[in-house]
């Protein structure tokens, strides 16, 4: 039966107490920590992340459909799935869209995902999903709200199935965000989580359990989308679902991560499920989805790469909430600025995105950027493109105070790094503490948004150490 | 190479102060060094046949109105010469071509720089692609720095020693941007601007101008300077990559076009013992390191991780077996871009004919220039010496 092939999650290095946000402000604050993304970091390059970790180990030629599901697309024109396509080197031909204006849009994505895989005409689909939805300052919300990323790649056959997908639209409750609102909005919380989040989660969810045949008792793990720390216990309560079947909702360690929590948490119950268990998934936002994923097998992981309690262990505490504003730049400050030409960073996709170099064939020197002449040999035009390793080995490096303006970290660690299997680049270092860089430090590429220069997202490849285990390719 | 050995002469040099010349522009700065240049040959601006003028950055100047527009020398040939941060020695060397091919009897070399007016927080970067390269001066440079650090077991005190040699020699030359002295203590506690190099092992963001009047041998024998005028021995450019970052294999030890700029000066000059018979050297250190580097790829020393020890046993030193930067260097002069080519030959005419602003080198013979642009990309060697 069709389901999901491959799962992964991605959360950013960097937290922040709850604590520090309510001191900052003089408000009560939530308990445990909230993921925050770094100031290079967004939906797109989160979305990365979580799809080269579910891609590991496998083809990307196989993958037919690519859907991107966020409510914070760094585009308001421009699609981001082709983005995210080029960056796990997908197929030109395959078959993007972008799922957004709702937390929902991940399990929306999943379905036509799902549709597309059972009626054959696509092998594979790929669903990534990422958020960073901005809460108010001085609010619950910016407590609430965490930014994470994850994947799962759906095939025909798979050994997690999805079963009795269940749909409901709802009616214009929940929380909105108009285009010239920079932040997300909403009505007393009390109403929607009563009229909203939680009758409708109920009626979707018992709906799929019926259809599945599952009573309450049978489900191992309820995977529910988590609007707070409370309402989701009403939810398992209205189901008959006792505490101990509720999934970790990751609240204490993550935050609400909008259009990628339900995929987050199923994920991580993936991870840990065993094969013969029935999970419940249940996810909210202008209506609710459900569905029951039976696993007749387990989710295969590519040994070194991490499990997201592992993923969350990899993390640094901001000192305080400063740092936080500093990355979410609440405070305006401009960067410096630079003229880019679009029509330079189409020409070179295939390096900047797509991280290809080239082989000589004439004597074999594996290089980037791609050049017409072999700067070893000389031979012109005998340059074979190919995907570049994300792993290699820093051979020289430096911690530049200059321009560093627009990080957290200063100063820059600026690295030469010699890849694995070939090819030298030149790369800005983050996530990382510039002490620890080091001269035969072991690194890997990570898809970042460099710069805002011509009035676009520059996306492109950063080094970090070697910590969540990229593919080498 | 048949090459250009004693084929041209110059007969004027000319050098503004060098500093944060907040007042002044790069007019101001041109129009000063050329007219003392051309005082210098005792010739007037009529008397220039062709100009070469150098700036790096397009705000200071482009084309060869330059130099043509400040001078109200109109309808002469004049060229524009960007070549990094060697610009001003290619811009000597194109007009060296020139003539020593007889196409002109008097030729001006001016270079200039006016950085200031765009702030002295480090060069306005230039980056030519907005993902792949994005790095400052400094950062750059580190780069090297870093891997002899690694490699080498070069230490921040290696590259202390330079400065302090430098500042010591710069505090006696009147045209010098910073004219005081530094101590190890001095260098090694200064802020950080591009891990290993910190503040006082940078050059700083100096304005300033240079020029050079050139002629045939044959006439230089007729000018002012008839006793003394000084031969150009040799003339070297090379240019390697632009992106050494990606160079698969590249050593980061050292800067391969110094290498291959200075093999080919030193056959043209037929210089075979270049630490005997060179007697004193300007070179391009941008950064403490970078001289530690060129001191190397000078062959100045047999094994170019000895750099240091060179340094240290105080052979670089003004009266030590070859002097290094007795002006001061782009330590003390700071670094016009443009202007910093045509300063050194200025600096080392002067030595030559023993009339230096500063700290004189004892009986040179042989004094040599280096002119190092991009990341250790583009480097120019010239060798002069006084007439016989």
């Amino acid at each position: 039966m069709a389901g999901i092939l491959a799962a992964a999650a991605y959360v950013p290095f960097f937290k922040i107490e709850r604590a520090e946000m309510g001191r900052a402000w003089g408000i009560p604050s939530l308990p445990g920590e909230r993921a925050v993304a770094n100031s290079d970091e967004d939906s797109i390059t989160m979305a990365v992340e979580a799809g080269l970790l579910a891609l590991q180990g496998r083809s990307p030629e196989q993958i037919d459909i690519l859907y991107f599901a966020t409510t914070t697309p760094p585009y308001a024109e421009r699609q981001c799935a082709p983005i995210i396509a080029a960056a796990l080197d997908l197929p030109h031909q395959t078959v993007t869209a972008d799922f957004t204006g709702t937390t929902r849009a991940a399990t929306l994505a999943l379905k036509a995902a799902l549709d597309a895989v059972q009626s054959g005409a696509a092998r594979q689909a790929m669903v990534v999903a990422a958020d960073m939805r901005p809460g108010e300052p001085q609010t619950t919300w910016e407590q609430l709200m965490g930014d994470a990323g994850a994947a799962v790649i759906v095939a025909a056959q798979a050994p997690a199935t999805i079963r009795a997908f269940t749909s409901l639209t709802g009616a214009p409750l929940g929380p909105w965000r108009r285009p010239q609102d920079r932040f997300v909005r909403s009505f007393d919380a009390r109403v929607e989580t009563e009229y909203g989040y939680v009758r409708t989660t109920v009626e979707a969810a018992k709906g799929a359990l019926e259809k599945a045949g599952v009573s309450p008792q049978e489900v191992s793990r309820a995977v529910l989308y988590t609007p707070d720390f409370r309402s989701p216990l009403e939810v398992a309560h209205r189901l008959g679902l006792e505490r101990r079947q509720l999934q970790d909702p990751l609240m204490m360690t993550v935050g609400n991560a909008g259009a990628a929590h339900v995929l987050l948490v199923l994920a991580a119950a993936l991870e840990e499920a065993q094969a013969g268990e029935q999970l419940l998934v249940a996810n909210y936002g202008d209506g609710a989805d459900a569905f029951v994923v039976t696993l007749e097998g387990e989710v295969q992981r590519p040994p070194d790469r991490p499990t997201l309690a592992q993923l969350l262990a990899l993390r640094r505490s901001l000192p305080n909430y400063g740092a936080y504003a500093a990355l979410r730049n609440l405070a305006g400050r401009e960067g410096p600025k630079a003229s880019a030409s679009p029509v330079t960073y189409w020409r070179d996709v295939a390096m900047e995105l797509r991280w290809h170099g080239a082989r000589c064939r004439a004597c074999g020197l594996i290089q980037f950027p791609i050049p017409r002449v072999c700067r070893s040999c000389g031979a012109r035009d005998q340059l074979d493109e190919m995907p570049l390793s994300h792993r290699g080995t820093i051979y020289t490096f430096t911690l530049d105070h200059l321009y560093a303006g627009e990080y957290l970290d200063t100063p820059v660690p600026r690295v030469v790094v010699d890849l694995e299997g070939g090819g030298r680049v030149f790369l800005e270092m983050t996530d990382c503490d510039p002490k620890e860089v080091r001269w035969g430090m072991e690194v890997e590429t990570t898809f970042r948004c460099l710069h805002e220069w011509g009035g676009y997202h520059n996306y492109y490849w950063r080094a970090r150490p070697l910590r969540i285990h990229m593919p080498r390719r | 190479m048949a090459g250009i050995r004693d084929r041209v002469a110059i007969i004027g040099v000319g050098c503004t102060k060098f500093g944060e010349l907040w007042e002044k522009d790069q007019e101001d700065l041109l129009v000063e060094a050329a007219h003392e240049a051309l005082e210098d040959a005792g010739l007037s601006p009529q008397d220039i046949d062709a100009i070469w003028v150098s700036t790096f950055y397009d705000f200071t100047g482009q084309s060869g109105g330059t130099a043509t527009e400040p001078l109200a020398l109109f309808g002469k040939p004049a060229t524009r010469v960007e070549n990094f941060c060697a610009s001003g020695m290619d811009a000597f060397r194109n007009a060296c071509f020139a003539v020593a091919a007889g196409a002109y009897d008097i030729v001006l070399v001016c270079g200039v720089e006016k950085l200031l007016d765009q702030g002295s927080r480090g060069l306005p970067t230039a980056a030519f692609h907005p993902s792949f390269l994005a790095a400052s001066a400094p950062g750059i440079f580190a780069l090297a720095a870093s891997r002899a650090f690694y490699q080498w077991g070069w230490t921040k005190e290696d590259l202390a020693r330079v400065a302090v040699k430098n500042h010591r020699n710069g505090a006696a030359h009147p045209k010098a941007h910073f004219r005081r002295p530094v101590t190890m203590e001095d260098v090694l506690n200064a802020p950080m601007i591009a891990w290993p190099l910190g503040r006082l092992d940078c050059c700083a963001v100096s304005d300033g101008a240079a020029a050079v009047v050139i002629t045939r041998p044959e006439i230089a024998k007729d000018t002012r300077h008839k006793d003394d005028y000084v031969l150009v021995k040799a003339n070297a450019l090379a240019v390697e990559s632009i992106q050494p970052y990606y160079r698969s294999g590249y050593d980061w030890l050292g800067f391969p076009a110094t290498r291959a700029a200075a093999k080919m000066a030193y056959e043209e000059a037929g210089i075979r013992h270049p630490r005997k018979e060179i007697s004193f050297a300007e070179v391009h250190d941008c950064f403490t390191s970078t001289e530690l580097f060129n001191i190397g790829d000078l062959f100045l020393v047999d094994d170019p991780k000895d750099a240091p020890k060179f340094v240290a046993d105080g052979l670089a030193d003004i009266e030590g077996e070859v002097p290094i930067n007795p002006s001061g260097g782009l330590k003390c002069f700071g670094h016009p871009i443009g202007a910093t080519g045509c300063r050194m030959i200025y600096e080392v005419t002067k030595q030559l004919q023993g009339r230096a602003d500063g700290l004189q080198v004892r009986n040179p013979r042989l004094g040599l220039a280096h002119n190092l642009g991009g990341p250790g990309a583009v480097a120019s060697v010239t060798i002069l010496a006084r007439r016989d």
